[in-house]
């Protein structure tokens, strides 16, 4: 299960005082299927408890569905620019697996970790959204996704594409293939060149993490035929001989079992977090979309106020009578342009304070991971070693040394 | 955590590239672990091919160096089932408890520490353990098949150009007195050993004669000529310890001859089928016509082969078709309902034990996939641990990278335990595969036994088709006063055919049932062999599994340890 700093004692992120002071603790439980045919969904029951001002609480349930959570991601994206927002998992699901128990509880847990990393931060859990989305009865939720949508339609064609994602059209951006102006900020470069191969390796990693998910449940396979052939051969073999060999089959096919079990273990536990990882990462990047758009605005407006200055300067030299009025433009420019740079500022100030918060929730996170991962892996060793072991009294037995029945 | 004074190792550790990876990892004084040992005890067996073409693997991410191409084979490991026993009984005195992994773990992983997790004794046949066989038995002959060498042939050949041949060298150690000798070398060729195997298969009709090596062992084009020289050379060797292994044949002259006579052969080949065939047609209007005696007394000894006997040949298929579409009543059947019983059950034991070889075969796989997939995801993260260090700004970044190092330092160990694990999973699960392969010389005695059975019945009919002649034609020169010289004469000649088929007959009937107590006998010792073998099979499986999954819990459970640290925040 991927962590969540609900309370982190180490953070750096935000001074807690003690005990009676504001807290905000929401669980995803209880996914349910409704709907018919194409349209069926799966809903969930979202509680929230918290003692917040503008909180209904001390408890308040709701109930969401994923486009829900979604909508939520794309309101705090679009407002606060320079914070990683949490990654949700994957929208999109083989048709088959969409409903299987185990893709259902591990969305189920991927939200409730969405949810409370947004509700854990010290900037985002402000959010209005956040609160509707927490307290807003469902018709109202229903209006505000379906709303959202249409505005969507407007947005500018790039900040779509962050979401609808192509990975290609995002590094292009950041890496100014397509827009020359770019920041020369060489620390900027290299957070930029780093996010970009991390994705890669953890890419990697994570591929070999699913592969080990199947490879136990092919050894979990093989292990059950095998022991199936070995009771058969048994039957054949009788006597002392042939118990043997049903009992290492029927052996053989408890391990089966248990490696079927880890499989799963491993998918939510290690395989998982690892995905989760690879989503934050692509979280940055979109972030860093964000920042280049804020730069380049930036930029623009600086170019296009240098323009006005020079035209109005000429205006106001022949006197012209549009010179009010592009003293008007000038001034909503020069406006404009600072809010821009304002934006721009908030970004870089935030990105820097949250590669921090990024790293060391990364390293609490895969250090769970990896000892979850480790704890598995030995406990199924542990017990194929022991179920093993037990055969070898009866084997003993077996020897044409003691007594034991021959063919 | 990762310390400044971890800093040097782990620079060092970063500067290297990736090829060289391998070799730190062996270097690391945390586990010795000895690589070409291991990697030679993988190549030696070639029965499960697919697992043992990608275990000996060259571009496997975390294989060891190529072990030299010339590997002593007496320095590879013994064949789990020791055969120089001559009886079962002693397998199991080769089993003890092994140690404890703890101690294992730290000591070289070579080649004797892994026959210690496995509780075989150490592999020396000339060490006078207390765990080898009671010095009572102490019958005993080793065989290895080494050194093959290109020849060229000799005038002789038909083919222009002369071409080239490999001879391998057999050396035998033996203490049997009927060898006369304690230790010699012969150079063979493979077509020495199909004339071996075709003689014996004459001589012990009747017997579970281990099947020979085939003839065409190359599967795919591609295999280099040095790979398939290597897997004759492993199947040489298997097939003449199995031999030796056995109680009757391991005294046979045709045995003897073939691992001690040097130069030529001295046993009469295959090839001479060609002159027998011309033999065969030389005689046949003999035959026909009635001019020879019949069948020669030595020949009912051998099955009808095709270029000597076409005559006997035509004579037993008629009987044949005969018995099986039940026309005259054969005079012998197969009535010896417990042997339609013991052959039903080898016939179903022959079904479970293709099956079980099947399975087993895929177990092997998994297991391999597993290693591999648990390496590919170890240097996943040694890439990752790389890219972190170089790139670390925080702190957090380096505490990860060192987190990922325990992970990727613990499956690199896991994913060579699982090699391992594999490599003596199929040794042991090997034991199916060749008894399943036995079936085929089961198989080939009984055929002995039905064939003699029906030589036996052909000349039950001829005796009784040569007497209603005889009876006829006395009857008819009875009725003419004075006797009927050319009748009389022919009379004559039918009962002294008569007589010799009834020679024949008799030493026919004898080679039957020297067969059939053959065959008995032989049933007798599958069982007993089979019994004692599978059991130290199954012990050698469970005992290895047992142990490597010791092994690799361990490491993880060490992991677990050095990340305990990480506690789980969530209610």
């Amino acid at each position: 299960m991927i962590t969540t700093q609900r309370n982190p004692p180490t953070s750096s992120l935000s001074p807690r005082s003690p005990s009676s002071q504001p807290f905000l603790l929401v669980s995803v439980t209880d996914p349910v299927k409704l709907g018919n045919g194409v349209q069926a969904y799966i809903s969930y029951r979202v509680i929230t408890k918290t003692n917040f001002p503008d909180y209904q609480g001390p408890e308040k349930i709701v109930i969401r569905r994923y486009s829900d959570f979604v909508w939520l991601r794309d309101r705090l994206f679009e407002r606060y620019k320079g914070i990683f927002i949490p990654p949700l998992p994957e929208k999109s699901a083989v048709e088959k697996f969409r409903f299987s128990a185990e893709f259902i509880e591990m969305r189920r847990q991927a939200l409730d970790v969405f949810v409370n990393r947004v509700a854990s931060h010290r900037d985002l859990q402000q959010s209005d959204d956040l609160r509707l989305f927490l307290q807003a009865d469902e018709e109202t939720m229903e209006r505000l996704r379906s709303y959202e949508t249409g505005i969507f339609k407007k947005k500018p064609a790039d900040l779509m594409q962050i979401f609808k994602d192509v990975q290609s059209k995002v590094s292009d951006v950041v890496l100014g293939k397509e827009k020359p102006v770019e920041e020369s900020n060489p620390e900027y470069e290299k957070l930029k060149h780093y996010i970009f191969e991390l994705e890669n390796h953890l890419a990697e990693a994570q591929k070999h993490a699913y592969r080990l998910v199947k490879r136990h449940r092919e050894l979990g396979q093989s292990l059950s035929d095998f022991g199936k052939a070995a009771k058969l051969l048994g039957a054949c073999e009788g006597d002392a001989l042939g118990k043997v060999f049903s009992e290492l089959g029927a052996k053989s096919e408890s391990l089966s079992l248990k490696l079927q079990k880890e499989a799963q273990q491993l998918l939510m536990n290690f395989e998982e977090p690892l995905k989760d990882y690879v989503r934050a990462v692509q979280s940055i990047k979109a972030t860093i979309a964000e920042r280049a758009n804020a730069f380049r605005h930036q930029c623009e407006l600086s170019e296009t106020i240098k323009l006005k200055e020079i035209n109005l300067d000429k205006l106001m030299l022949t006197r012209s009578d549009k010179v009010t009025e592009a003293e008007f433009e000038y001034r909503e420019l020069k406006a404009e342009s600072e809010e821009a740079t304002r934006t721009f500022e908030t970004i870089v100030r935030l990105m820097n304070e949250e590669i921090v918060r990024f790293q060391e929730q990364k390293t609490q996170d895969m250090g769970i991971a990896f000892h979850e991962f480790a704890k598995g892996q030995a406990r199924l060793s542990n017990s194929i070693a022991d179920a093993w072991r037990s055969l070898l009294p009866k084997l003993e037995a077996c020897s044409p040394g003691s007594s034991n029945g021959k063919m | 955590m990762m310390g400044s004074e971890n800093q040097g190792s782990e620079e060092a550790l970063l500067c290297i590239s990736r090829d060289e990876m391998d070799n730190l990892m062996l270097d690391d004084p945390l586990d010795n672990v000895s690589a070409g040992n291991t990697n030679t005890s993988s190549k030696s067996f070639s029965s499960y091919r697919s697992a043992m073409s990608s275990l000996a693997d060259a571009h496997h991410p975390l294989s060891l160096p190529p072990a030299p191409a010339e590997s002593d084979p007496l320095l590879s490991p013994p064949p789990y089932r020791d055969l120089r026993k001559p009886s079962a009984a002693s397998d199991t005195s080769s089993y003890s408890e092994p140690p404890a992994y703890a101690d294992v773990i730290l000591s070289p992983l070579d080649e004797a520490a892994v026959n210690e997790i496995n509780g075989l004794d150490p592999v020396s046949q000339s060490s006078s353990s207390s765990l080898l066989v009671p010095s009572s038995s102490s019958d005993h002959i080793r065989i290895t098949v080494s050194n093959p060498q290109k020849e060229q042939e000799t005038s002789n050949s038909l083919v222009p150009g002369g071409s080239t041949y490999v001879t391998y060298l057999i050396t035998t150690r033996t203490n049997i007195r009927e060898f006369n000798g304690k230790e010699f070398s012969v150079r063979r060729r493979f077509r020495d050993v199909i004339t071996l195997s075709d003689r014996l298969a004459e001589s012990y009709r009747g017997f579970f004669i281990p099947p020979r090596p085939d003839k065409n062992v190359v599967e795919s084009q591609v295999m280099q000529k040095q790979e398939f020289v290597e897997q004759r050379r492993v199947a040489l060797e298997k097939y003449l310890r199995r031999l030796a292994a056995h109680p009757v044949i391991r005294k046979s002259d045709e045995l003897k001859v073939f691992l001690k006579v040097q130069g030529k052969l001295p046993l009469p080949t295959s090839t001479d089928m060609a002159s027998r065939m011309l033999d065969g047609a030389v005689k046949l209007p003999k035959q026909l016509f009635g001019e020879s005696a019949g069948v020669a007394l030595q020949e009912v000894v051998q099955p009808a082969k095709g270029g000597r006997d076409l005559l006997r040949l035509f004579k037993e298929l008629k009987q044949s078709v005969a018995n099986d579409w039940g026309g005259s009543k054969p005079p012998v059947v197969e009535e010896d309902k417990e042997f339609l019983e013991k052959k039903e059950r080898i016939q179903d034991l022959e079904q479970q034990l293709s099956n079980a070889s099947q399975q087993a075969e895929s177990l092997v796989k998994a297991q391999q996939d597993m290693g591999e997939t648990i390496g590919e995801l170890g240097l996943a993260f040694i890439k990752l641990t790389k890219f972190e260090n170089e790139e670390a700004i925080f702190n957090t970044q380096r505490t990860r990278a060192a987190d990922m190092k325990n992970v990727f330092t613990a499956a690199v160990k896991a994913s060579r335990f699982y090699r391992e694990l594999n490599a003596q999973t199929v040794k042991h699960l090997d034991t199916l595969h060749d008894y399943l392969g036995l079936m085929l010389s089961v198989h080939s005695a009984f055929s002995d036994r039905t064939s003699a059975l029906l030589t036996v019945q052909t000349l039950l009919s001829e005796l009784s088709s040569l007497q209603l002649r005889t009876d006829k034609l006395e009857a008819a020169s009875s009725k003419i006063f004075g006797g009927d010289k050319s009748r009389i004469r022919k009379i004559e000649e039918l009962k002294e055919t008569k007589r010799v088929t009834e020679d024949a007959k008799y030493v026919a009937t004898q080679e039957y049932e020297r067969i059939k107590e053959n065959n008995s006998r032989e049933l007798e010792r599958l069982d007993r062999e089979r019994h004692a073998d599978f059991l130290n099979m199954l012990k050698g499986f469970v005992l290895n599994q047992a142990g490597y999954a010791e092994k690799i819990a361990d490491v993880w459970a060490k992991v677990a340890e050095e990340t305990s640290g990480y506690t789980r925040e969530s209610t």
